[in-house]
């Protein structure tokens, strides 16, 4: 096989990462020195030298294969993965349109499927790799108006459950993490009662912040986390 | 495009590789009849899915393919187009091509 290119940084795959979560946890990564190479279906205004934007829809499996194939010619490796791409709908279950329901699914269930799988090939060469599956507290607290989003949230749970175990053997983690409501604009159009309602049934009575999500990220991608593997934390006391 | 003796090295060398890297010699004369799926195969299920990844990431590396060996068509087959060593070659060449042509 031909010589790569193996940068000496380590390299990290934020999905979704146009704005909020993922936009927040990229720039948190840059500060910390990993190249960080992002995507969404639209541009990005950031503007990082060690930053590289995709605009990729995580659903269409030849933009992720393209997507992962150009990282790996510049970098050689992908030692993390954030999968933070995903869309939701807050809409009660009788008046919820199965294109709806089919695009949740295919972005938050396939999308996430199929970048693990491909950014798993690239790291398996290293026998290193960490990835985290983004989901939501929604799913185990049963939110009424979130059942697709929800259903698909739980399905990352079990995926990546899976996913642990049939990448294990090639030093690869995967672990899922669930925050509660962070003021991004996916939460934006759900009435301010009904997100009051959720943080007062949490232990810590709060909103999420970002640095909620990187401090979670930051303890399952630690190098030291290679017996952390098949888990789920989600936030505010959620189990 | 990729010559069908250059994906028939790229496959071979693959298997030593699997080989390799679980410590275990490769058997010693691999022929285009060497079965790698099934009664007879060389290589247990998850050796196949480590074959798959490296025939992978060796077409990309040396000829700048990016291809998916276990698509649709590949895993929908009547017959399997990973069961031995001349039929996984042909099934690479075929995808190469594909790609190159799309």
């Amino acid at each position: 096989m031909s010589e790569r290119i193996v940068s000496e940084k380590p390299v990290m795959l934020v999905t979704g990462s146009r704005k909020g979560i993922g936009r927040y946890l990229c720039e948190y990564y840059l500060e910390k020195g990993y190249l960080v190479e992002g995507c969404s279906r639209g541009d990005s205004d950031l503007k990082n030298a060690s930053y590289k934007h995709h605009e990729v829809d995580v659903a269409d499996e030849r933009a992720v294969r393209l997507m992962v194939a150009d990282i790996t010619k510049r970098h050689g490796r992908i030692d993390v993965v954030l999968n933070n791409a995903a869309i939701a709908s807050m809409n009660h279950i009788l008046l919820t349109p199965a294109k709806s329901a089919d695009r949740m699914l295919s972005v938050n269930v396939t999308g996430t499927m199929l970048v693990c799988r491909d950014a798993a090939k690239v790291m398996i060469r290293r026998k290193y790799g960490r990835i985290v599956n983004f989901t939501t507290i929604v799913a185990p607290i049963a939110l009424a108006g979130e059942a697709i989003y929800a259903a698909s949230k739980s399905a990352v749970v079990t995926f990546t459950r899976i996913l642990a175990f049939e990448l294990g053997q090639w030093g690869i983690t995967c672990n899922s993490f669930g925050a509660t409501p962070i003021m991004t604009d996916m939460i934006k159009g759900v009435p301010q009662d009904k997100i009051d309602a959720v943080v007062n049934n949490l232990a810590i009575k709060r909103l999420g912040t970002n640095f909620d999500c990187a401090n979670v990220c930051d303890f399952f991608i630690n190098p030291g986390s290679d017996n952390i593997t098949g888990q789920v934390i989600y936030l505010g006391g959620v189990t | 495009m990729i010559e069908r003796s250059a994906a028939l090295n790229i496959v071979i060398a693959s298997i030593q590789e699997v080989f390799a890297q679980t410590g275990t010699d490769a058997p010693g004369a691999l022929t285009e009849d060497t079965v790698l799926v099934g009664k007879d195969a060389v290589l247990d299920s998850l050796g196949v899915v480590s074959l798959i990844v490296e025939v992978e990431q060796r077409v990309e590396s040396d000829h700048n393919a990016s291809v998916t060996l276990a698509n649709d068509k590949a895993m929908s087959a009547r017959n399997s187009p990973f069961r031995t060593v001349g039929v996984l070659t042909d099934h690479v060449v075929a995808m190469v091509a594909e790609v190159s042509a799309s």
